[in-house]
């Protein structure tokens, strides 16, 4: 199987006039068709800044990229603006944490799903209404007809994030980014959203990578988890993997520091102080100064990306087998 | 004696906190002339009782009342209807204790760090605002900031002339919960206290919050929307829906034999963190619906698998089934329900 996507030693960089934040500091990953990847990381790790460059939604005039991400072979970060208006939308697709804001408010859900399928196919405006509709059914919105003509805010949370699926799926991506779909929806909402993803992914063999900081809702949707740390991935391995024998010490007390069923009246093993400030490049490895296993040697330059068994990487000098990555 | 220290009068066995009959219902809009007028019924006719040193955990949805629980019993908004009583002395009656008196016993955490503190003021003089408006001297509120930062773990040298915007989400929280802590109140409210923390700060919070507890001799009154949070937090849960009492128990009894079909759904719902286990199914479909216009008779009959006849027409009562309390006409014996016993 070939690779759908194909990120390289990503740097993202933003510049303002009082200081420079380096959000994304060599991310290197790739992604098959019909394989969901998880980015599992906590605020600021980078994560949803590594998701939207692959569409390069970030401010040209204050962003830096560097290094390379290949969507079925095309360079992203060189393509002009035709080429980037038909890869938003109709080759990648994304959908948001809150889809009340994504949304135009003074349109109808069904006018926005058309318009994009127009805009995307050229198809005629019966017969992009009419795709729409067939949308709103798949995503099993009830009464579909009708709510192509509801506003957004005449919509539930759930319904909303239903019917921004639908706009996503419209014109066939072969590639899905989802960055926290289900974090504003209610408990009972969220199973609902997480197995439509699922199960449409499935159906429609689409390349998914799922922005999370629930490890729950990351291992409930992806193949494989990668999870970031101040910018870099620390940890990339199959979803099995990372539950059972997490390597990375983050992602080890990320995972410990979770609460679920029967840790009543334990002590919670928590990660001591804080993620750091991303105004500076980092000389060692960025979780040393929280880390319980630190060696001097972990402070004097950052740790590769080293490969334990079987598609498991580590970014870590402690990790067992130092297998160059 | 230092006067802000509140004694218990009741005994232990006299619920610190009881409040009976809690109704709120918000106008929204407004028909002509006041006809037609709508209401969100946010909470409806609700009685609960804290014991003193428990921790009660409240879990529901969004739009579930939750919230307008915990602004309810610290008088942040006013009941429409029903009483509260703190350890014996009715709150805001006469003979009873003012709201004032009410505050200093019974605090609150807000979800929001950085909105819940004044971005002009120092951490040390947010922590000394409240002491010394009730009377501290300057001298001793500032030893108190002291104490009180120590107890959260920020060292006062470091934090104590800092402003919220130099602090991390966790660190401000901390600040929240030491100026929570500055009138010694006996009940913390926590309302959604961690949920915007990230896991590893969030895993710190708990853990402080079960030492204060102990070392302080606190209650808390523990809302959050993470089942997992408050399963490994309370001594007790209510679960609410669309502003109603659903289920109430002890933490092992609603988490380990769930009564209500909400209640089950909801920590069915919880998504498995075994990738052999994935969740198969949805455990109930659909949306809460609009506190608005609840459903007639038992709210959740809208999404219940079970819903019959009798649900639509009768409002089900909290009543004790086992070891829980449970609004469900399934656990009435002679309700009408097909999976009720006979009477």
């Amino acid at each position: 199987m070939s690779d759908l996507l194909q990120v390289r030693d990503l740097h993202v960089t933003f510049k303002t006039p009082d200081r420079t934040v380096h959000a994304v500091n060599g991310v290197s990953f790739d992604l098959k068709r019909g394989e969901t990847l998880g980015i599992l990381g906590e605020s600021g790790s980078g994560k949803s800044v590594t998701l939207r460059s692959i569409l390069r939604l970030h401010p040209e005039h204050r962003t830096r990229w560097s290094g390379s991400i290949r969507m079925e072979g095309d360079e992203v970060l060189d393509m002009g603006s035709r080429a980037l208006g038909d890869l938003r939308g109709r080759r990648v697709a994304m959908i948001f944490q809150e889809p009340a804001t994504a949304f135009d408010p003074v349109f109808t859900v069904g006018h926005q799903i058309a318009e994009t399928i127009r805009r995307h196919t050229g198809k005629s405006e019966s017969d992009a209404w009419k795709r729409a509709k067939e949308l709103l059914e798949l995503v099993r919105i009830p009464s579909p007809a009708q709510r192509l003509k509801a506003y957004p805010f005449e919509m539930s949370g759930g319904m909303r994030q239903r019917a921004m699926i639908a706009l996503a799926l419209s014109c066939n991506p072969s590639l899905l980014l989802a960055d926290e779909p289900t974090t504003a929806l209610d408990a009972t909402v969220q199973i609902q959203v997480l197995l439509l993803i699922r199960e449409l992914q499935r159906e429609f063999d689409l390349g998914v990578i799922f922005v999370t900081h629930d490890i729950g809702v990351a291992v409930e949707v992806s193949d494989r988890i990668g999870v970031m740390y101040a910018g870099k991935i620390v940890e990339l391995a199959p979803v099995e993997k990372m539950v059972d024998a997490p390597q990375h010490p983050y992602s080890r007390g990320l995972l410990a520091s979770t609460v679920h069923d029967g840790m009543r009246g334990q002590r919670l093993e928590a990660i001591p102080g804080a993620p750091p400030d991303l105004a500076e490049v980092p000389t060692g490895c960025s979780f040393a100064p929280r880390c319980k296993f630190v060696r001097p040697d972990c402070t004097t330059a950052p740790p590769n990306l080293r490969a334990t068994g079987d598609s498991h990487l580590v970014r870590c000098v402690l990790a067992e087998t130092a297998v160059a990555a | 004696m230092d006067t802000m220290i509140p004694v218990d009068r009741g005994g232990p066995a006299q619920p610190l906190l009881l409040a009976s009959g809690l109704r709120k219902h918000f106008p929204v809009g407004g028909g002509l002339l006041g006809r037609g007028r709508k209401v969100v019924r946010a909470v409806d006719d609700l009685t609960l009782s804290v014991a003193k040193g428990e921790t009660l955990g409240v879990v529901g949805e969004s739009g579930c009342g939750k919230s307008t629980v915990a602004r309810l019993l610290i008088r942040l908004i006013k009941p429409d209807r029903g009483t509260m009583v703190l350890d014996g002395d009715p709150v805001d009656e006469p003979h009873g204790i003012t709201v004032n008196e009410l505050r200093r016993q019974v605090q609150m955490v807000f979800q929001d760090s950085y909105a819940s503190l004044n971005p002009r003021l120092t951490i040390a003089e947010t922590l000394a605002f409240a002491p010394k408006a009730h009377g501290l001297p300057a001298a001793q509120a500032r030893e108190r900031v002291r104490d009180l930062l120590s107890k959260v773990g920020l060292d006062p040298n470091n934090y104590a002339e800092r402003y919220p915007h130099e602090l991390s989400g966790g660190q401000r929280q901390r600040v929240n919960i030491a100026r929570a802590l500055a009138l010694r109140p006996r009940l913390v409210i926590l309302d959604e206290a961690v949920s915007a923390l990230d896991k590893s700060v969030e895993a710190q919070v708990l853990n402080m919050l079960v030492d204060l507890k102990s070392e302080l001799g606190l209650t808390y009154l523990f809302i959050s929307h993470d089942l997992n949070v408050v399963q490994y937090l309370s001594d007790r849960v209510l679960v609410m829906y669309l502003g109603k009492i659903v289920e109430l128990g002890p933490v092992e009894a609603i988490y380990g034999n769930p009564q209500h079909p909400y209640t089950r759904a909801l920590l069915s719902a919880r998504p498995s963190m075994d990738p052999r286990k994935r969740t198969k199914e949805a455990p109930i479909q659909g949306d809460p619906p609009n506190p608005i216009d609840p459903p007639s008779g038992c709210r959740f009959r809208t999404r219940c698998p079970f819903a019959e006849e009798v649900c639509a027409k009768l409002e089900p009562a909290l009543a004790e089934t086992g070891r829980q309390a449970v609004a469900c006409h399934m656990s009435v014996a002679g309700s009408g329900h097909s999976k009720a016993v006979a009477a």
